[in-house]
């Protein structure tokens, strides 16, 4: 599935904390349709590198450039391009005062992208898919965790982005849920979604990714394909992470 | 004191005086209190934005707005816009009666304010990150995502602001602006029966804020219950 066009590019990024400095000069591209997954250890600058790609977080420093587009650039309008780019959260983030319909159809009408009619039908659509259509009208609180991951998947969705972002997505869910959202995520690489996910599931990172970025103390310190990289891991500090957690 | 006569000095109070303990007092008090709120809560939303501005300057002049009227006593500022601000800005030609309503008014913002912000603030950070993610603008995210969820701790709150302003306002028989505590001046003035009086402008005062109490702690169950 994978393309040569470049759909998410980031040059000398650089984020910080207070005397933190997270991220510390990130170069990396990501293509049109490719899945890249990244891993390392915790603040390392994963979810920091992640959250800069939609501007969750505001760079000091360094580009992104996001189909042909610089979007740290002042007078862009962030909005239009976060409508590309869905985000999945680890802590779901879904709507609790909407029901899970309202959920999936609320910002494709709000944007203009859909009716409501039209937003309706495809959020049962997609229900459909993750199977989730029994619960079209039922409010968020009444579900478990894995099905409120499964619905943020599809929220996202809904706005038909070119890109997914996925920030730990199994991290708060409790170990038999684990299975039921990897599965919606393989499926949705699978169709050719460009994809960037931070995730600990070295299995599935494994299985998923045309790419895999490992990256520690605010940058990329190895990345390749997944066979390579966790057969034959190279730098010292990969070597010592695999130790831990394989 | 002879509990035979109070009570039926109480009688005759109310007998005689019953319009002005109601209708130019209750209603003098509801109206200054519903317009202090409501302009009050008006302007502090306005004065919360203000408040999480991403600009230093405003942020900084809106704190020493709301800490200078949190941190004075009401009837100063009542003081204030009765005997200072007509002098200094002969502009305005209100009357006494608007420029006690304008004085609780202010004072209100400066609660109400507080009130929004931390209702706002409670909403947690990961909802508006989900709805800009989606590429909600921040008006839309703040209009569709965080003012519902955080109007259920904002509601109750609202309620308490307008059961103390309604207290408040007595403060305003200062000026014998009219309101349920100048009734009792008033009338006490005449009779010369303040213990008398007194108890039945408490009973009014409660007669108000209790149902509205009671109104509050429903509400707040209800939301409890629908989370």
């Amino acid at each position: 599935m994978q393309t040569n066009i470049e759909m998410i590019k980031t040059v000398d990024l650089h984020k910080s904390f207070g005397k933190l400095h997270v991220l510390q000069g990130v170069n990396e591209t990501v293509k049109k349709g490719e899945v890249v997954t990244v891993i390392g250890p915790s603040g390392g600058g994963k979810s920091t590198f992640l959250r800069c790609l939609n501007l969750l977080e505001v760079p000091e420093k360094g580009q992104i450039i996001f189909d042909g587009v610089d979007i740290t650039q002042k007078g862009v309008n962030i909005d239009l391009h976060r409508q590309k780019m869905g985000m999945v959260f680890q802590n779901f983030n879904v709507f609790p005062h909407l029901d899970v319909c309202k959920n999936i159809t609320l910002t494709p009408v709000l944007t203009k992208k859909k009716t409501q009619a039209e937003a309706e039908e495809m959020a049962k659509e997609l229900l459909n898919r993750v199977g989730l259509i029994d619960k079209l009208h039922e409010m968020p609180g009444k579900l478990s965790g894995g099905q409120k991951q499964r619905l943020a998947i599809v929220r996202a969705l809904a706005m038909e982005p070119e890109v997914m972002l996925f920030d730990e997505p199994t991290s708060a869910l409790d170990p038999e849920m684990v299975g039921e959202v990897l599965d919606v995520i393989k499926g949705l690489v699978s169709t050719g979604m460009t994809s960037v996910i931070v995730t600990h599931e070295m299995r599935f990172a494994r299985e998923v990714s045309d790419r895999v970025l490992f990256m520690a103390e605010g940058n990329v310190m190895e990345s390749g394909k997944p066979a390579d990289m966790f057969d034959n891991p190279q730098t010292p500090r990969f070597k010592e992470f695999l130790s831990k957690v394989l | 004191m002879d509990l035979g006569v109070i009570g039926a000095n109480i009688a005759k109070l109310w007998t005689n005086y019953w319009h002005i303990y109601l209708i130019e007092g209750v209603l003098t008090t509801l109206k200054l209190t519903v317009f202090a709120v409501v302009l009050g809560a008006l302007l502090g939303i306005v004065v919360a934005m203000l408040k999480m501005s991403k600009n230093k300057i405003i942020r900084f002049l809106i704190t020493v707005y709301i800490e200078v009227i949190r941190g004075t006593p009401l009837l100063l500022q009542l003081y204030i816009f009765y005997f200072v601000l007509p002098e200094l800005l002969p502009v305005f030609d209100f009357s006494q009666f608007t420029w006690v309503a304008i004085s609780l008014c202010i004072n209100s913002s400066a609660y109400v304010s507080e009130i929004f912000r931390s209702g706002i603030q409670s909403v947690d950070k990961g909802q508006s990150e989900a709805a800009r993610s989606l590429g909600l603008s921040k008006g839309q995210t703040m209009t569709r995502i965080v003012m519902p969820q955080a109007i259920k701790n904002i509601l109750p709150a609202l309620g308490n602001e307008f059961i103390m302003m309604l207290k408040e306002t007595s403060l305003a028989s200062t000026f014998f602006i009219g309101d349920l505590m100048t009734a009792h001046l008033k009338i006490k003035g005449a009779t010369y029966l303040m213990l008398e009086s007194l108890i039945i402008t408490g009973l009014i005062y409660l007669a108000m804020t209790y149902p509205l109490s009671k109104l509050v702690e429903a509400f707040e169950r209800k939301m409890k219950n629908a989370d």
